[in-house]
């Protein structure tokens, strides 16, 4: 229905605006009262330590912009003019490329949370699927925008995953030729890669804000995986979690800061420092840190196309995870056989890290299979069966009332296959 | 089943430690010390100007260091005249009022002089070996300026085993050791003016340092802002934890 918002802001300006225009009452809802769980531990921090991660990405990869010419015959020496001759322009590059692992970091935290809390479970599934498509997106973003410095690792690592798209059948040949845009990766690549680079973070700001809006109808998660029973379960966002998030703010730039300030080249590759050449082949072509299990994936096939297909549907599986998952408790707390395999899953996945950054060679070989291995059996078998077999723990009646006076003793036999909970 | 938490735990940590033992043949370089070590780290001024003097004398006749000015030669404590001098020593290309190609002194507003036109060139002067550019070289090798010293210092005779390419020199810290370039550094090679012995050693450490300075001319200011900044962060955390305890204080959870 059209007509103006009647405001309850007392200042006569914001009350003008909001009323032709309610911003104010709407973050005062979604930030300021909105009713949050109030069992959170720290792991909660970290969707919001993301947000401002991009917001840093975004800011500092802007002015980087203003100084760098994507030219192949300029991109890395207008890189090395930004870290000497541009006022703190090494701060700038620093805290972006920083900035990526930070991103990485931060993000698969926040996943790994949401498959110990079961966060992708109902009624959640869309803003899990919505979070997929941001790791996706993220991919591209950090993959082409390391492309741009143009050094060797740049140029090689263009080639070797650009080089994926021959696996496909047919068409794939030209499809590479398409991407390139020419035939080899050249200025043409490194003009659309620039492009795509500045262009895709905004997408991404527009996918977290549909992320959020989705949150913002389900409501959070929590450490209990309970659904919210009543208002003594919750508290308002503000002041009781922008306080405990400014908590987890300050050691995340604690972290960041001494990473761009002391260690800044930690994560990257030295061959990058040396100027992309397409006649030289590095001895070892390894991506960044954060590709390396899926690298790791790609590798473990000995088939070129088995690879790609591996490796993308190690993300297709958590795209359609919250069906794989058959089990209606939601926070590993009460799933005492999925609370193991969870630590299977990550160190399998640590595993697929290592094996990325060495060559395919004797044991690292076969450590690849078997964690690929793992990897897909967790999701596609492990998951579905386990759901029907295991017996959860008693679930507490209320986030308020987490340990249940008296012992409520263990459920009754087959709660395991009834939703947990009715609202 | 908290075994099995317990023994996947151990697994990866069994993993991460085993990692570099399974890791290929890495060769690795005895660590140096070095000024510009650690978060308060400093170049040495003295060590970097004989090092810039050593650049300057031997290296720059067949490294370039094009991202580097010589008024970059301020950040290690050379006074303007000095450099301007340093400049003039060395000729880079103009065009001249006729439109001829011709010569001038350096100024401290030029890059450091390049001294081969091009790759063909420098390669031509070097039996096909291409002297690589030093400006970010501390940063592109694995390694760093252990490496480098390690290098500079690496030059010997060859096992008599081993069979030496055309024109190659053995070095025990080059993979494969063999490499194009003929040893640069020999004792007494340049003289200090400080009247520090010029040691291939000595020299080594000296030109490294100029290097690492070259390759990061914003540590000293990166370190200093990073210092005061992880100090107010760490003010901060303990501000903003203590009001979050205080926020949190009657709520039961
Ligand atoms: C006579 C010419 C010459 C001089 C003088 C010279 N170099 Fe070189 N340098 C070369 C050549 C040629 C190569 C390439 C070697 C190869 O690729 O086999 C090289 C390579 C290097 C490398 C790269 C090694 C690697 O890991 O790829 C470094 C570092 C280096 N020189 C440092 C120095 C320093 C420091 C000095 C001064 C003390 C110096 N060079 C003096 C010719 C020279
Ligand atoms: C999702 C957010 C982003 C991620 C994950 C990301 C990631 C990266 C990475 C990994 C690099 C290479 C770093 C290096 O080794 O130098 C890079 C470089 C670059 N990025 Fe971004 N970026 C993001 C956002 C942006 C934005 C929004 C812009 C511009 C509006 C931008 C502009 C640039 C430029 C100009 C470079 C080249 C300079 C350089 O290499 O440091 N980036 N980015």
């Amino acid at each position: 229905m059209a007509g103006l918002h009647k405001s309850e802001f007392a200042n006569p300006v914001v009350n003008w605006i909001d009323t032709r225009l309610p911003i104010f009452t709407m973050m005062q809802k979604e930030y300021g009262v909105f009713p949050t769980p109030k069992n959170f531990n720290y792991f909660w921090n970290f969707g919001a330590l993301a947000m401002i991660n991009l917001v840093i990405m975004i800011a500092t990869g802007i002015f980087l912009a203003m100084n760098y010419t994507p030219h192949v015959s300029m991109a890395f020496d207008s890189v090395e003019r930004i870290m000497r001759d541009v006022n703190y322009g090494w701060l700038l590059r620093y805290v972006h490329a920083n900035g990526a692992s930070m991103f990485f970091i931060v993000t698969y935290i926040h996943i790994f949370r949401g498959l110990y809390y079961g966060s992708y479970k109902a009624p959640r599934e869309l803003l899990w699927m919505i979070g997929v498509v941001i790791l996706l997106v993220m991919m591209a973003t950090a993959f082409m925008g390391y492309v741009l410095p143009w050094g060797q690792m740049s140029y090689w690592g263009a080639t070797v995953i650009t080089n994926l798209f021959s696996a496909i059948p047919v068409v794939g040949e030209s499809v590479v030729t398409w991407l390139w845009g020419g035939f080899s990766v050249d200025n043409p690549t490194l003009n659309r890669f620039f492009s795509l680079h500045f262009l895709l973070p905004f997408v991404l700001v527009g996918v977290v804000f549909l992320h959020v809006a989705a949150l913002h109808i389900t409501g959070s998660n929590n450490p209990l995986g309970i659904d919210v029973k009543s208002p003594q379960d919750t508290l308002p966002f503000h002041p009781y979690y922008t306080m405990k998030d400014s908590v987890g703010i300050c050691v995340y730039l604690l972290v960041f800061a001494a990473l761009v300030f002391f260690a800044p080249n930690l994560f990257m590759a030295a061959e990058n420092y040396i100027p992309a050449n397409p006649l030289v082949t590095p001895s070892e072509i390894v991506p960044e840190w954060y590709f390396l299990p899926f690298y790791a994936i790609l590798r473990s096939v000995p088939s070129k196309l088995g690879g790609v297909l591996l490796m993308f549907g190690a993300i297709a599986v958590l795209f359609v995870l919250p069906w794989l998952d058959t089990s209606p408790v939601r926070s590993s707390k009460f799933r005492p056989i999925y609370r193991n395999f969870f630590w299977v899953l990550l160190v399998a996945v640590v595993v697929l890290g290592l094996v990325g950054a060495h060559r395919p060679e004797g044991v690292w070989v076969v450590l690849g299979r078997l964690a690929t291995f793992y990897y897909f059996f967790h999701f596609l078998i492990l998951l579905p069966v386990l759901g029907k077999l295991e017996r959860p723990l008693p679930l507490p009646e209320s986030i308020s009332r987490p340990v249940m006076a008296g012992g409520g003793g263990p459920l009754p036999g087959g709660a395991a296959a009834k939703p947990m909970e009715k609202i | 089943m908290r075994i099995v938490r317990i023994l996947s735990l151990a697994a990866a940590l069994g993993a991460v430690a085993l990692a570099p033992a399974i890791a290929e043949e890495e060769i690795s370089y005895p660590k140096q010390k070095w000024s510009f070590d650690g978060p308060f780290g400093t170049f040495d001024r003295a060590a970097a100007q004989r090092g810039s003097q050593v650049f300057n004398a031997v290296c720059s006749n067949c490294h370039s260091l094009k991202q580097a000015y010589y008024r970059d030669l301020k950040g290690i404590g050379l006074e303007n005249e000095a450099i301007t001098a340093i400049a003039a020593g060395f000729n880079v290309p103009t065009v001249a009022d006729d439109g001829s190609n011709a010569e001038r002194p350096a100024r401290p507003s030029d890059h450091f002089r390049s001294p081969f036109a091009n790759e063909k060139a420098a390669r031509s002067a070097n039996g096909g070996a291409l002297p690589p550019d030093l400006s970010v070289i501390v940063k592109a090798r694995d390694g760093g300026a252990d490496y480098i010293y390690a290098l500079l210092t690496g030059y010997g005779e060859a096992p008599s085993s081993m069979k030496m390419g055309d024109g190659m020199n053995y070095n025990k810290a080059f993979t494969g050791n063999q490499i194009g370039m003929p040893r640069p550094l020999n004792d007494g090679q340049v003289e200090y003016a400080d009247g520090t012995k010029a040691t291939t050693e000595q020299m080594a450490k000296d030109v490294v340092t100029f290097l690492s300075y070259i390759a990061n001319p914003e540590m000293e200011a990166r370190k200093r802002l990073g210092v005061k900044l992880v100090l107010f962060l760490v003010l901060m955390t303990g501000v903003t934890y203590a009001v979050k305890r205080k926020v949190w204080a009657d709520v039961d959870h």
